[in-house]
């Protein structure tokens, strides 16, 4: 692949393929919307995440929905591809689930105000049914880490509980929350299969692009889509560089 | 102080956020199940015709059968690989293991999507038995998908027990190595090595990317073929598979409820 990337048509070496990422404007647009639905979805899927994995983990919540939650977070992680892509398809598609309960019962038919499934919006929506269950598994850990004796040292000591949050309890999970953005970010960022069952391969997003050039959709340079995969590749491992220093952070106060 | 504790504000919202967050995953499963019980011709409920629909189609026997042979032999040549590598790792060579933990991050940056490009071109050109045939190249494709979790998998599971001194034990008594590997380890590992199979069975049963790009019709491609063609039936299809899906990673936390067993959560089927 990486040989792949900087190949001409007729074999010889070349940059150009990698410069036609710069230069193609559907490609720039491709990327441009993949960073996007990821960074909305990681930064969405992590704040829901955190605040619903804080909810099940806290003191005062039963155990049983704790391990309800964590168990259908084992399970919905894992769910992807088709046959979430038509879950949300029957919920929130033109005759779905819901689509009718709020035009039926509210009279307001969402696909008459913008809203459309078949979007990047949608696509958002149905990735975060992936990325908050991963939050959860990846923060819940970390949220066991914060010491009891922590909190109660800090009210000890007189202070609030926004001074403890402010002081304590967020820099000590920063840097699991930065770690799990960016592993949420690549989540998004290489998804396919979702993305295609849900708008039917019409969402112009850089995995998208690569399929249609595997599958050969699009006659063009049948190296572009090495290519596009070399820059999914960089931007994957750029991520990478960041997360690796950001979980030696973490383990220091692992238990 | 301790009645205190238990009240302290933002409980109500806590609440709040857990309601939200079941609700957001229900609904989706109860839509999809909703749907699945429409007539398959009028739409109207409450009918099983969707199901039997799928359950008389050829194609969905024939397309599963083929992903859970598929996912068989996946499992097979992993732990044929495997579990005598990392029996080694833990024996020999214990300073590999950091090196190893660098793979947990592999199908992060070389996801499905760029692994197929890579795979059909590298095996451009190889014979027609192995590259046409899903028996072939899906199956090597699939190995490499399953190899992070299959190993982290195992390696809990050898973290688990003294490697040293069983195979010493064994040895000591006049047991060959073959002997050893199979009496010996394979027991003490079983759940680890039925744990990672479980794993690689969900991942095989999901996986879309690579087979549709490189012309199989395996089970993921039989379910979006159904999605452009048939409404219900589609609701139907899809919720078997999130069965197996279901069924697959809870066998893996029953087993997983060991001390000491680490979960691996993140499969690659998006």
């Amino acid at each position: 692949m990486l040989v792949g990337a900087f190949k001409s048509a007729d074999g010889s070496a070349t940059v150009g393929n990698i410069r036609e990422l710069f230069e193609s404007s559907q490609i720039r647009n491709a990327y441009k919307t993949s960073i996007e639905i990821s960074l909305v979805t990681a930064i969405l899927g992590a704040t829901l995440g955190l605040l619903i994995a804080y909810a099940a983990i806290r003191e005062g919540t039963p155990r049983w929905i704790r391990s309800a939650f964590t168990t259908f977070s084992g399970v919905a992680a894992n769910f992807g591809g088709i046959p979430l892509a038509f879950a949300f398809i029957a919920t929130l598609g033109t005759i779905g689930i819901v689509t009718q309960f709020l035009q039926n019962q509210l009279g307001f038919n969402i696909y008459l105000h913008n809203f459309s499934l078949f979007s990047k919006t949608g696509v958002e929506i149905t990735y975060l049914y992936f990325q908050i269950p991963l939050m959860l598994l990846v923060i819940a850990p970390a949220i066991d880490g914060l010491r009891r004796e922590w909190s109660e040292a800090s009210s000890n000591l007189g202070g609030s509980r926004l001074q403890y949050w402010r002081h304590i309890g967020v820099p000590i999970l920063l840097p699991s929350i930065l770690g799990a953005v960016i592993l949420l970010f690549g989540n998004a960022f290489a998804a396919y299969a979702t993305a295609y069952a849900l708008t039917s391969g019409q969402v112009n997003i850089v995995p998208i692009l690569i399929g249609n050039d595997v599958r050969g959709n699009v006659f063009t340079n049948p190296h572009e889509g090495h290519a596009l995969a070399f820059g999914m590749f960089v931007v994957l491992a750029v991520m990478m560089l960041v997360y690796v220093p950001l979980q030696r952070r973490v383990s220091r106060w692992a238990r | 102080m301790g009645a205190l504790r238990l009240r302290r504000p933002g409980s109500a919202s806590a609440w709040l956020w857990l309601l939200l967050g079941a609700a957001y995953f229900l609904i989706p499963l109860v839509a999809t199940f909703l749907f699945s019980i429409k007539d398959k011709n009028t739409g109207s409920c409450c009918s099983l015709s969707a199901y039997s629909f799928i359950l008389d189609d050829p194609e969905f026997w024939r397309t599963i059968k083929l992903s859970f042979y598929l996912a068989l032999e996946t499992i097979a040549i992993s732990l044929l690989l495997f579990v005598p590598t990392v029996y080694w790792v833990h024996l020999k060579l214990p300073r590999l293991k950091p090196v190893v933990g660098f793979l947990a991050l592999i199908p992060f940056v070389v996801p499905p999507i760029i692994l197929v490009v890579g795979l059909l071109d590298f095996y451009r050109g190889s014979p027609d038995w192995f590259y046409a045939k899903p028996y072939g190249f899906l199956v090597a494709a699939y190995v490499i998908l399953a190899f992070p979790y299959v190993y982290f998998s195992l390696d809990s599971g050898f973290r688990a027990i003294d490697v040293h001194t069983l195979t010493e034990a064994s040895l000591n008594l006049g047991a060959s190595w073959p002997r050893t590997m199979l009496s010996v380890i394979l027991p003490n590992i079983r759940a680890a090595a039925v744990s990672a199979a479980f794993l690689t069975l969900a991942i095989v049963m999901g996986e879309f990317t690579i087979a549709t790009l490189s012309a199989f019709h395996t089970f993921p491609t039989y379910i979006q073929y159904v999605n452009e063609t048939q409404a219900y039936p589609a609701a139907a299809v899809s919720l078997m598979s999130f069965g197996i899906t279901w069924a697959a990673m809870l066998a893996i936390l029953l087993i997983g409820r060991r001390p000491g067993a680490r979960q691996v959560q993140i499969a690659g089927t998006r």
